[in-house]
């Protein structure tokens, strides 16, 4: 990462032109090529810094059903659970926190039927209830991280 | 050419050529300017919240990630939790429901550094928050067991 690298991190988390020569315009405003920051770009996903470059969706606007879900599974009984929680497609994030709740995941469905049905499929082949935590409002997201 | 046409050809990034939107609409049989149209449409009604890079927490060092979670008077949170989600170092913020023995109503990522970092941030939530809060309690992410970000069919 040199001093390029973390402008265009920083600088373009969001608002990239959608115009003709996008590459071009945004680069204008970095101070750089339109060919540096398309390489630059590559680069930073190559390596792992940007996990993403383009449009970042409201999936839950586009249609379906989404819902964060916690467990509590004792020590023993983990990485089993754990497999059998990410082998459901519908497992988008799943997490090990550190808590009596320690298996954190969201759940992304075409709707909420299905949502339910793949809750309760975990429940069964885990053994162990799971906790239902919808959005019920959003006070902010967006990612405000410093390079 | 429709929304999930456009999120289908979207979903691994926007193309890293030149021109992309003139990529994205050859791919999709449609005409540049109707690709770059849409993209104006669900920009500035919120399908889409942003373009742009989605950086790596980890990779920029912030391996400590907490997620806060407090229990806050329900009279008040209409008004406390937009100003929770305002505050820079806050990059999720929600209400859920509560459930029996989780009495936690609102949410925020913390991102830090360190975890004393981290500390010092949701010291700053909790002055924000005052007596509104009866409790709160930050769960440190340990592993990352999965990661796909959400797909759409």
């Amino acid at each position: 990462m040199d001093e390029l690298d973390r402008r265009i991190v920083n600088g373009l988390q969001g608002g990239f032109p959608v115009r003709p020569r996008p590459y071009a315009a945004a680069a204008h405003a970095l101070g750089c090529e339109e060919a540096t920051l398309i390489a630059r770009l590559q680069r930073l996903l190559a390596r792992g810094v940007i996990r993403r470059f383009g449009p970042l969706f409201d999936a839950e606007r586009l249609g379906g059903a989404f819902s964060l879900c916690a467990m509590s599974v004792p020590e023993q009984d983990f990485e089993r659970v754990a497999a059998t929680v990410n082998a459901f497609a519908e497992v988008a994030h799943n997490y090990e926190r550190e808590h009596r709740f320690n298996l954190w995941f969201v759940l992304a469905a075409a709707d909420a039927a299905r949502l339910a049905a793949v809750r309760a499929a975990i429940e069964a082949r885990t053994g162990y209830p799971v906790l239902d935590l919808p959005k019920e409002e959003e006070y902010f997201l967006g990612l405000r991280l410093a390079a | 050419m429709n929304d999930l046409d456009l999120v289908r050809a979207l979903q691994e990034g926007l193309p890293l050529v030149p021109e992309p939107y003139a990529e994205v609409a050859a791919r999709l049989g449609a005409s540049e300017e109707a690709v770059r149209e849409r993209l104006v449409a669900m920009l500035a009604d919120g399908r889409i919240r942003r373009i742009g890079v989605v950086p790596d927490h980890y990779a920029l060092g912030y391996v400590a990630n907490g997620m806060a979670v407090w229990d806050v008077d329900d009279a008040q949170l209409a008004e406390l939790g937009p100003r929770v989600g305002a505050l820079d170092f806050v990059s999720h913020c929600y209400r859920r429901p509560r459930r029996p023995g989780w009495p936690y109503n609102l949410y925020a990522m913390v991102h830090g550094r360190t975890r004393p970092e981290v500390e010092e941030k949701v010291a700053r939530i909790a002055a924000l928050l005052g007596p509104a809060a009866r409790a709160h309690e930050v769960l440190y992410s340990r592993r990352i067991l999965k990661k796909t970000g959400l797909r759409l069919a």
